[in-house]
């Protein structure tokens, strides 16, 4: 008799720790050519409102660690998923139904993206900040500083590549994150979530929830204790994005757009999706004897 | 003070200043007459009637928009140097101009001539001239090697500033190659009409500068119009959120400089004198007409008494009255809405337990006014710590601690501004650190530049105008 194989429940990644739905649901999940693969968690409104409140409480002491040390930890993210590259080959052959050669060049783009934005976190500051020559005696300086809290709706195809390219540029500047996963390919971000809890990122700073973005999304886009939308995750869906775009305004989201179609997440990302959830200080002194 | 010092009145003439009966609309470069009704504007000071405006209904928003649309593709497409050279123009102009400018903005709005005269006339023209410079320069200001302008920029401006807010708006806009209809606050609109005849003067290519007058439908027909690629909008937190769902699903980039309810934090070792003097320009500065009024005194608790000695003497030296007076301090309340919801803010304060004071100060008996006011012991609970007032009404609170300083601060859904008065310099440099607001003055408020980047967190609105920040709004 062969051996009978252990199947995995697939849990949310809430402030550090591996919660099941608060509702008890899960969601049966499909590899490409429609295989059960796994059951994953099916958030709900409880489970995104406890995911906010791990993310505020993590963000004053991720926000106030160095810009040093932040790289040091989105560097050993990578370090971590390289580790475990063939787990995420695995799970990117399954979700995107990619060749085993194409899902491993995914998964070496992720990794590489992963280091490209740790470096980003101390030279940021120097590339958007700016010290300004005002008409009097005051030293005047501008500094970008990260928004707070900010909920992103990850890409619906891109389940890894284009998850790092959400969540790597708001962290590594200081915001904390509730992410609402890819809802038919979320075990990549199941697998990225196993790899942050043993990557020393403090708990809270990253939280992942599996699910679907149309039902968990306006939750999170009229919570009163998120800072920022970001919803590239429903790129073609204008009404949903145009719903939430809507309940954001209601404590003034920074929200940034969905595209029309998913992007080429291939590309060089450039500065936007981490200049989206800055903020920029500026601070006067007189200057006198 | 034992005996007020006298003053002889010193007025500043109007006579230089010729209004008009009546204006227009301001497009394509020609004053038109509107489809709509006209409204009167008058003095706060003493509710003459200075002037009848037309109020733009939807064509002739539309028609503003059409003419801007039109004039973008040759203004976007001239060289940077020459939109420069425009940019100078109006800025030599306003210095030309100023004292015309200062009389008529301090006769429309209410605010001291000091005022108007010294900080917000200059500040426009330096406004200009700042960003005429960065025509030419844009590849260079960070944001890609071919940067691009947005199109038409649809701009609601309000009424506390009404031609530096028109400045911070179309200066940037112009420079990075957009055209701009701009809506001024429908008490304050006469020196954007002046500034039109300016625009004129200067031979700005027609429909790259069009103003159109009236009230809120007119800004809602102006940021709801789908060939505006860009809204700017300085105002109310109310209508910023208003405007945020309007836009929403759209292209249109926007930027929102709303609320405030800055707090300003005096630590035990700070030169209390300068402080008071900071205290008093923090919220008495423009009636507290003002989105980053430091309207919330947090002072440490073992200097309290003396610092509020200190601040009710020097708040008995303000002189309220006559906006023209060079002597004047504080001026006119911008409008009877306005002086209504002072009034009863303010009256909710003392029923909510907090102590009112003012100085013994005699009101003019016709147009709006209200004393220089402090309230004490304010609690975080009360509506006068929470809301914004936007008048000459301060409500203190103490702390013990830095950090229960901050904690106060911070606790408030707006994030504008905040003031910081200690002698330590590694203790300014933490708050600055610590405090979630976009301008941080320390040991010193109120004070703007053309080249320094203004703009709050959270509700107080996003983006920044001013600066090399400044542009990023209005480029693609």
């Amino acid at each position: 008799m062969s051996r009978i194989d252990v199947r995995k429940t697939y849990k949310l990644y809430v402030g550090g720790a591996f919660p099941r739905s608060e509702s008890g649901h899960s969601y049966e999940v499909f590899d490409s050519k429609g295989k059960f693969v796994a059951n994953a968690a099916l958030a709900s409104r409880k489970d995104a409102r406890d995911a906010v409140i791990a993310a505020r409480k993590a963000f004053p002491g991720w926000s106030a660690r160095t810009a040093y040390n932040r790289a040091q930890i989105v560097y050993r993210i990578a370090e971590v998923m390289e580790d475990r590259r063939p787990q995420f080959v695995q799970a990117v052959v399954q979700s995107e139904g990619l060749s085993a050669s194409k899902a491993e060049k995914v998964v070496d783009e992720a990794i590489d993206r992963l280091v490209w934005y740790a470096g980003w976190a101390d030279k940021i500051t120097q590339v958007i900040g700016n010290a300004n020559p005002v008409a009097g005696p005051f030293f005047n300086l501008s500094t970008p500083e990260p928004t707070g809290v900010v909920a992103v709706l990850a890409p619906q195809e891109s389940s890894l590549l284009g998850l790092i390219g959400v969540v790597a540029p708001a962290i590594v500047t200081g915001n904390t994150v509730v992410v609402v996963s890819s809802c038919d390919r979320p075990l990549p971000a199941v697998t990225f979530s196993e790899v942050l809890a043993t990557s020393d990122v403090p708990g809270g700073v990253v939280n992942i929830l599996t699910g679907s973005a149309a039902t968990v999304g306006p939750w999170l886009a009229s919570h009163m204790d998120v800072n920022a939308l970001d919803l590239t995750g429903i790129a073609g869906d204008s009404a949903l994005a145009t719903d939430l775009e809507v309940a954001a305004a209601d404590n003034l989201k920074r929200v940034r757009r969905a595209p029309a179609a998913e992007p080429d997440w291939t590309l060089d990302p450039g500065l936007d999706a981490m200049t989206a959830f800055l903020e920029t200080k500026t601070v006067w002194h007189p200057i006198g004897v | 003070m034992s005996t007020p010092f006298d003053y002889a009145p010193a007025p500043e003439s109007r006579s230089i200043v010729d209004i008009k009966p009546s204006y227009g609309l301001f497009i394509n470069g020609e004053f038109v007459d509107g489809h709509g009704k006209s409204f009167k504007t008058i003095s706060p000071a003493t509710e003459e009637v200075l002037a009848e405006v037309a109020e733009a209904d939807e064509a002739d928003v539309d028609a503003a928009v059409k003419a801007a649309r039109k004039a973008f593709r040759a203004w976007s497409r001239m060289p940077g140097r020459e939109r420069a050279k425009y940019l100078y123009r109006i800025a030599r102009i306003i210095q030309e101009r100023s004292r015309e400018l200062a009389v008529l903005e301090s006769l429309d709005n209410g605010k001291p001539i000091k005022e108007s005269r010294d900080v917000d006339v200059p500040t426009v023209a330096a406004h200009f001239f700042y960003y005429a410079g960065w025509a030419d320069k844009l590849e260079h200001a960070g944001f890609g090697s071919n940067p691009q302008p947005l199109g038409v920029a649809g701009q609601v401006i309000p009424w506390n500033f009404p031609l530096l807010m028109l400045a911070w708006k179309i200066a940037p806009a112009l420079a990075c190659g957009n055209t701009v209809v701009l809506k001024p606050a429908e008490t304050t609109p006469l020196t954007a009409l002046l500034f039109a005849e300016i625009c004129q003067q200067a031979d700005l290519p027609p429909g790259v500068v069009n103003i159109v007058t009236g009230a809120g439908g007119t800004g809602q027909a102006l940021v709801g119009h789908p060939d505006v690629d860009k809204v700017a909008f300085t105002g109310s937190t109310e209508v910023g959120k208003a405007i945020a769902r309007t836009v929403a699903g759209t292209n249109k980039k926007v930027t929102l400089e709303l609320g405030g309810k800055a707090a300003n934090i005096v630590f035990d070792d700070a030169p209390l004198d300068q402080a008071v003097e900071g205290i008093v320009n923090g919220i008495f500065f423009n009636q507290g007409h003002v989105c980053c009024a430091g309207s919330r005194l947090l002072v440490q608790e073992s200097v309290a008494d003396e610092l509020l000695a200190k601040l009710k003497r020097r708040m008995s030296t303000l002189r309220v009255g006559d906006p023209l007076d060079k002597n004047t301090d504080i001026g006119a309340i911008n409008s009877a809405e306005q002086l209504a919801r002072i009034r009863e803010l303010s009256d909710i304060g003392e029923s909510e337990g907090a102590g009112r004071w003012s100085p013994a100060c005699e009101l003019p008996s016709t147009g709006f006014w209200f004393p220089p006011t402090l309230f004490t012991g304010v609690s975080q609970a009360h509506r006068i710590a929470r809301e914004e007032i936007f008048g000459p009404v301060l409500s203190v609170l103490t702390f013990r601690t830095p950090s229960e300083a901050i904690e106060k601060a911070n606790n408030t859904p707006y994030g504008l501004s905040a003031g910081v008065w200690t002698d330590k310099g590694s203790r300014i440099l933490h708050m600055a650190n610590q405090l979630r607001a976009g301008v941080v003055w320390a040991n010193t408020f109120n004070k703007f530049d053309p080249t320094s980047p203004f703009g709050g967190y959270k509700e107080s609105g996003y983006g920044r105008e001013g600066g090399r920040h400044g542009l990023e709004a209005y480029l693609k």
